[in-house]
């Protein structure tokens, strides 16, 4: 790392921690903006650089969200009569217990999804393109209507994530939740740029341009796709997690296994900012959610209208993104060797 | 008793499935489009019916004015969207299509309101053996009429000149070209029918069964799953495999509980695409 990137990077850093404190109306927002960076960089593993186009990455994400908040409340007290209560204050946590069952749970979220993503791997990850993207997204259709049909969890009326405890009057919940999404933000971005910086992205890489000849070469593709597959649900499941205690309110079909929003976002910020790049996703998410909230705000009632309208005009007019337009325009910032004479040729031609 | 039941009502209802997935097969060989939409343009289709209803017209007449307009409105989808989707990357057009479909869905929502609604035809019903299996004749009568409308279609790709131009431009859409067939307008006609025929099926579902908006997404799931069963361009295999779905709904619906009915619809789709896959990886193939 050089030492220009290491000041950007400290740049970011300070305006992350500062950014509650400045901006404190939009703290929940902020924090919402970390866990969607979180899953379009985490989609971005597979999507772009392993070229396995999924929808289905909600289903991690759901999963991550139901376990979560299930531990944290079964930790202490009966699940059962919990959702039953249906977030009536008979049970409350403390302080200690609350935080005690966030980390626990957010372990459950991170490691579950993992585990169920290797599971499933080996038999999802034998489908090619279009075949996987519908497969995909079956899974997290399925997820969700099979998920609003579970007693335990709250079927169809919905399940109340414990509230925030109250330490004597300090309102803390907003803070909390963003320094926690930015603490997996940051720790995503580390892990993502240093999954990045090895041979294994190279093999990803392959694995997209041609699979056959990757696998001709001696690679075991399946194992790398599984791994690959298996580091998205970690993180989708850990935003998962963040994102139920943050609404305090989780539905089967329309906050968990929300296939029409979330899973879509997903795909549409990696591909807004640039697939296969490491900051594509990150710039696609920022615009999308600055975009999608002034849309949400000013234009109540018409945001999926909005949204099907954006959907179609990124996917025709930029399907390369932001980064894909920004390397055609600037070879040479992407470390690419540009010949005066090719491009000149190039220019002739248009 | 109730198994007859469950088989009559999934036959009837695999039909109308089949009809929707003979358009997505079309446009699939003809285009190389998967339309997400498709469920969708179904349910407009059907909301043509019942808004006719609701003007005192029998929304029988629906199945020959539905597929009219959405004749139209498939020919305005492609011309805006899908021609820019057609050569390009598969997962380009699912995306698109996903995007359409939310838009659908969305407009139906503000147009038509967030009810569930049924035009009703009033055909009564039939019972067989001794009133034990009841079926509503608006089943039958919405079965007859895929089967209709299905065989009209068959005859039409089969002698028609605009037929004969779809059919080349599936096989091999440049020496069709080379030949003298505008494919540009051949896809335009081969959206514009598969539209119709989502008409035709919505305003069968209409009179039939119930709409709603956000209905949409698990028909586009049953007809790419009658699909991918049958192959592409195999008629009597895209019929059998509809009514075989239609029966798996209804016992799944009765053994399961409807709230698990679309759900299982899903977890069947991955189920055979897993099937498939394993299948073809013991050859080292895959699904193409």
């Amino acid at each position: 790392m050089n030492k220009k990137n290491l000041i950007l990077y400290l740049i970011v850093l300070v305006f992350g921690i500062a950014a509650p404190f400045v901006f404190p109306a939009f703290k929940v927002q902020l924090s919402i903006l970390c866990v969607l960076i979180v899953l379009s960089t985490t989609w971005n593993i597979q999507g772009g650089e392993m070229g396995y186009n999924s929808f289905g990455n909600i289903l991690f994400y759901g999963l991550g969200m139901y376990l979560c908040a299930s531990v944290q409340v079964g930790m202490f007290f009966p699940l059962a009569e919990w959702t039953e209560s249906g977030g009536e204050k008979t049970f409350v946590h403390t302080p200690a217990q609350f935080f005690q069952g966030m980390a626990v749970g957010l372990v459950v979220a991170a490691i579950v999804p993992t585990i169920v993503a290797g599971l499933i791997g080996y038999s999802i990850l034998g489908l090619r393109g279009h075949y996987f993207a519908i497969c995909t997204l079956g899974l997290g259709v399925a997820a969700g209507e099979i998920s609003g049909g579970i007693e335990i969890i709250g079927a169809g009326q919905g399940f109340t994530t414990p509230p925030f405890p109250d330490f004597g009057g300090l309102e803390a919940r907003g803070e909390f939740f963003y320094f926690l999404s930015f603490f997996v933000l940051v720790f995503t971005f580390i892990a993502v740029k240093a999954i990045y910086s090895t041979r294994f992205k190279l093999i990803l890489n392959a694995i997209r341009d041609n699979e056959d000849k990757a696998e001709a070469m001696g690679i075991q593709t399946m194992k790398y796709k599984i791994i690959g597959w298996m580091i998205s649900a970690f993180f989708c499941g850990l935003a998962g997690g963040i994102m139920g205690g943050l609404v305090g309110y989780i539905d089967s079909t329309d906050v968990a296994f929300d296939g029409r929003e979330m899973g879509v976002f997903m795909v549409l910020m990696a591909i807004l900012g640039g697939k296969g790049t490491l900051w594509g996703p990150i710039i696609g998410a920022t615009i999308f959610h600055i975009f999608k909230e002034g849309f949400w705000t000013f234009f109540l009632g018409w945001q999926y209208v909005a949204l099907g309208v954006l959907i179609v005009v990124i996917v025709i007019y930029f399907p390369e993104g932001i980064m894909g337009w920004l390397r055609e325009k600037y070879p040479e910032r992407f470390g690419e060797v540009v010949d005066e004479a090719d491009r000149k040729a190039q220019v002739e031609l248009k | 008793m109730i198994t007859i039941q469950a088989c009559l009502d999934g036959i009837l209802l695999g039909v109308l499935f089949a009809l929707i997935a003979y358009g997505m097969a079309l446009q699939w060989g003809v285009m190389n489009i998967i339309n997400i939409a498709q469920g969708d343009l179904v349910i407009l289709g059907g909301y043509i019916a019942y808004f006719m209803y609701l003007y005192g017209i029998h929304p029988a007449w629906g199945i020959i004015v539905s597929p009219i307009i959405m004749y139209f409105i498939g020919i305005g989808i492609y011309k805006l969207v899908i021609n820019k989707v057609v050569d390009r990357d598969l997962f380009i057009s699912i995306l698109a299509t996903f995007g359409i479909s939310i838009l659908f869905m969305q407009l139906m929502n503000f147009a038509f309101g967030a009810d569930v609604v049924l035009a009703n035809s009033g055909y009564g019903t039939t019972f067989l053996f001794d009133s034990n299996v009841v079926l509503p004749n608006s089943k039958i009568f919405s079965a007859a009429v895929s089967i209709v409308f299905a065989i009209c279609l068959v005859i039409y790709m089969k002698k028609s000149k605009l037929g004969r131009a779809i059919r080349a431009t599936a096989q091999n859409a440049r020496a069709a070209k080379i030949l003298g067939v505008d494919t540009e307008k051949v896809y335009a006609a081969t959206f514009g029918i598969n539209a119709a025929l989502c008409g035709v099926a919505g305003a069968l579902i209409s009179i039939t069964f119930t709409i709603h908006p956000y209905m949409g997404l698990p028909y586009t799931i049953r007809s790419f799953m009658i699909v991918i069963v049958a192959g592409l361009g195999n008629l009597p295999g895209v019929a059998l495999s509809g009514m075989g779905l239609g029966v798996f709904e209804e016992f799944a619906d009765y053994i399961l509980g409807t709230e698990f009915r679309i759900g299982s619809v899903f977890l069947l789709l991955v189920l055979i695409l897993v099937y498939r896959r394993f299948k073809l990886s013991r050859k080292r193939e895959y699904l193409k």
